[in-house]
C-alpha cells in the first residue's frame, strides 16, 4: 500500500510539530496543530499511511517526545530525511515511528506515491518510478521495533526474566 | 600502543565498564544522574512506569525541577505542577527543586554536576552540564522513563570535533558571540557527533561562560559538548560547598594528545565581533553591523543559557544610568533564585529596574513559550535564548533575533539593533 508524500526542507524543528503554548493539550489536540506554523493544511489532511519527507537535521531543537507523538497520532508512516537530529530520531524509535536516513529524500516531490519494504531496506517512489535502498536499523534497535518500541520491548523482557535487568 | 581517547571516550568506557571505547561502538552505560523538569519528566513518566509496574531505580539519582510552567498561569499548569511535586514526594526524590529556577543552572548551583558524570536529562539542553567534564545528553520522554527505571541507557559512542580559541575578547564580545558564529560557521547538523572546546580562550573563561558554550552545543545539533575540567572547575565547586574530592582523577579526564578527533578547528577570540543571528535558525548569523537598525518592540533576557548572573551584569553595565527606548520593552527573567538574590545583594537589580526593565519570573518563561513575555504577531524581539525557531516565543509571524546579553541591553537602549560596544566604553568591566 503506498502513501502520499508531505516534502518539508532543512531543519523542521519539534516546536513546530508541537508548539510550546500548546503542549498542555490532550495528545490529539496538540496533534492538529503539528507543523502548522510551516503547512496550515498538513493535520487535516495528512491520512494514515503517509510519508513526511525532510532535509537535514529532520527534528531539531527541543527534546519535546510530543513531535514525534503528533506525527504518529496523525498516523505518518514513516519520516524520510537526509539527515535526523540525535534526540528526535531515538524518540521515533522509541515510539515505533520508522525514521530512514536517504540523501535521495531531496528527489521526492510533493504528493508523490511512496511505499516502504523495511525488510529489504527499500523505498519506492511510484510517480517517479525510482527505488533507493537505506541502510537498516543498527541490529540492537531491531528487536525493539518488532516488539513495537520501547516500553513494549521492556516490558516484554520484564514478563521473560522478571526484571529489568 | 593503543591509541588515546577523547574526554568523552574515557567517561563513557568508566560508565560502560570499559577500559576503553571508540567512536561509533554501540555500548550500555550506567547513568550517575538522571533528570528532567515539569513539562518533560513526571507527567511524561509516570504512565509509563505504570505500565511497567515499576518505580524509580534510585530516587538519590533522579533531580527534578519545576521551571517550565511556573508559576502556574491556569489551571492546566498549576495542575502539571502539582502532579510534578506529588511524583516527586511519593517516589521520595529528594532532590526536587520547585520553582527555584531552570534545570540546567539549579543542578550546578545545588553541586550535582560531579566531573565525569554521565548525566542524562530530559531536555536538550542537558549539554549545558558539560561545561563540568561531564557526558551529559538530553533524551526524550520514553528514554528518560526507560532510564529513571533501570539506570540504564544504550549509547552510540559519539566522534568529537574539538573547536581551540586563543586570543582574548574584546570588551563587549562573550560566550554567546562564539555560539552564534559556530552555528553558522559549523552548521546544525552535527547529531551523533559531541563538540569540546579547549584552548586558552576557553581555559580563561569562567564556569558561566563554559556553561554558554556548552549549552548551545545542542543549537550545533551536538549530542554534548564537553570542557575539560581545572582548577576553574574545582573553583566553582569548592566555593559552593561541594567541592572535588579527587582532582587528579579529575583532571586526568581531559582528551589524550593523541586522541582522535572528527574534525579540529582553531579559531582567534580577539577577531570576533559581536553576532546577531536573524530570524528562524540560530545559524542566520552576521556581525552585529549586519542587523544594525532593525527596529525592536521586545528585548528579552532570560533562560539557562542567557540569564545567570554574570548575564545580568552585562546587561547592567550597558544599561546603567541609561533608558530602554520609549516603545521598546524590556524584559528580565533571572534564570534561578539563587541569580536574583546575587543580582539584589550587588545592585543589578536596581540598575535593571532604573533603566526601565521588567522583572520576570525565573522560569524557563517566554523561551519555551510557556510563561509570560510573548509576542504578538508581527512584532520583533531580540532574546538572549539559545534558539528562535518559527513560533516559539509566540505568535507565528514574530520575529526573533538572537545575540549576547550586551547586545540585548543596546537593542533595548536603542530601540534597534546596534552595536554594544560603544555603550560600554569608559565602564568599568
Ligand atoms: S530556558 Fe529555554 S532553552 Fe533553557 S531549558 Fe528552559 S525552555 Fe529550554
Amino acid at each position: 500500500m503506498s502513501g502520499k508524500a508531505f516534502v518539508f526542507g532543512d531543519n523542521i524543528d519539534t516546536d513546530v510539530m508541537a508548539p510550546g503554548y500548546l503542549m498542555k493539550l490532550p495528545p490529539e489536540e496538540l496533534a492538529s496543530h503539528c507543523l502548522s506554523a510551516i503547512d496550515p493544511d498538513f493535520a487535516r489532511t495528512v491520512q494514515p499511511g503517509d510519508f513526511v519527507v525532510g532535509g537535514q537535521s529532520f527534528g531539531i531543537g527541543s527534546s519535546r517526545e510530543q513531535a514525534a507523538v503528533s506525527l504518529k497520532l496523525l498516523g505518518v508512516k514513516a519520516v524520510i530525511a537526509r539527515s535526523f537530529a540525535r534526540i528526535f530520531w531515538r524518540n521515533a524509535i522509541n515510539l515505533g515511528l520508522i525514521c530512514i536516513r536517504l540523501d535521495e529524500a531531496r528527489y521526492i516531490a510533493p504528493g508523490d506515491r511512496l511505499s516502504l519494504d523495511l525488510q529489504v531496506g527499500t523505498l519506492f517512489n511510484h510517480t517517479q518510478d525510482r527505488r533507493y535502498s537505506f541502510d537498516p536499523l543498527p541490529g540492537h534497535l531491531t528487536g525493539m521495533i518488532a516488539d513495537g518500541g520501547l516500553i513494549p520491548h521492556l516490558k516484554k523482557r520484564l514478563a521473560a526474566k522478571g526484571d529489568l535487568a | 600502543m593503543a591509541r588515546g581517547m577523547t574526554l568523552v571516550e574515557k567517561i563513557i568506557a568508566r560508565a560502560a565498564d570499559r577500559k576503553s571505547v571508540r567512536a561509533g561502538e554501540i555500548v550500555t552505560v550506567g547513568i550517575d544522574l538522571a533528570f528532567a523538569h515539569d513539562s518533560s519528566g513526571p507527567r511524561r513518566w509516570a504512565p509509563m512506569l505504570e505500565e511497567l509496574g515499576v518505580g524509580l531505580w534510585d530516587p538519590d539519582r533522579v533531580a527534578i525541577v519545576s521551571d517550565h510552567y511556573v508559576p502556574a498561569v491556569d489551571a492546566e499548569s498549576a495542575a502539571i505542577l502539582k502532579f510534578t511535586r506529588d511524583f516527586a514526594a511519593a517516589h521520595g526524590v529528594k532532590n526536587f527543586f520547585d520553582m527555584v529556577g531552570i534545570c540546567h543552572l539549579v543542578l550546578p548551583e545545588h553541586g550535582l554536576i560531579r566531573p565525569g558524570a554521565v548525566i542524562a536529562g530530559g531536555d536538550s539542553h542537558t549539554p549545558m552540564a558539560g561545561a563540568f567534564g561531564t557526558y551529559a545528553a538530553g533524551y526524550g520522554a520514553t528514554d528518560m522513563a526507560a532510564i529513571v527505571a533501570t539506570g540504564r541507557t544504550w549509547v552510540s559512542v559519539p566522534e568529537t570535533i574539538r573547536v581551540e580559541w586563543r586570543g582574548a575578547f574584546a570588551d563587549g564580545v562573550a560566550a554567546k558571540d562564539v555560539m552564534l558564529f559556530l552555528c553558522k560557521e559549523l552548521g546544525l547538523d552535527n547529531a551523533f557527533n559531541a563538540v569540546e572546546y579547549a584552548g586558552p580562550t576557553v581555559e580563561a573563561m569562567g564556569m558561566a561562560e563554559r556553561m554558554v558554550l556548552c549549552n548551545m552545543a545542542a543549537e550545533l545539533g551536538c549530542e554534548t559538548g564537553v570542557v575539560a575540567p581545572d582548577g576553574v572547575t574545582f573553583d566553582y565547586l569548592r566555593e559552593i560547598g561541594a567541592p572535588v574530592e579527587d582532582e587528579a582523577a579529575a583532571l586526568a579526564l581531559a582528551s589524550d594528545a593523541d586522541a582522535r578527533y572528527a574534525t579540529r578547528h582553531t579559531f582567534d577570540a580577539g577577531a570576533l565581533e559581536p553576532q546577531i543571528a536573524a530570524p528562524h535558525s540560530p545559524d542566520r548569523t552576521l556581525p552585529v553591523s549586519g542587523h544594525q537598525g532593525v527596529k525592536i518592540d521586545q528585548a528579552y533576557i532570560g533562560a539557562c543559557v542567557g540569564a545567570k548572573i554574570e548575564d545580568l551584569r552585562m546587561a547592567a553595565r550597558v544599561l546603567k544610568g541609561r533608558r530602554v527606548a520609549p516603545g521598546t520593552r524590556l524584559l528580565i527573567a533571572p534564570a534561578s533564585a539563587r541569580t536574583t538574590q546575587e543580582a539584589s545583594a550587588d545592585g543589578t537589580l536596581h540598575t535593571l529596574t532604573e533603566a526601565g526593565a521588567i522583572l520576570l519570573p525565573s522560569g524557563c518563561g517566554a523561551c519555551a513559550g510557556m510563561g509570560a513575555g510573548l509576542l504578538a504577531e508581527g512584532e520583533t524581539c531580540i532574546s538572549s535564548t539559545n534558539r528562535n525557531f518559527k513560533g516559539r516565543m509566540g505568535a507565528k509571524s514574530a520575529n526573533v533575533y538572537l545575540g549576547s546579553p550586551y547586545s540585548v541591553a543596546a537593542a533595548a537602549v536603542a530601540g534597534h539593533i546596534t552595536d554594544p560596544r560603544p555603550m560600554l566604553e569608559g565602564t568599568a568591566p
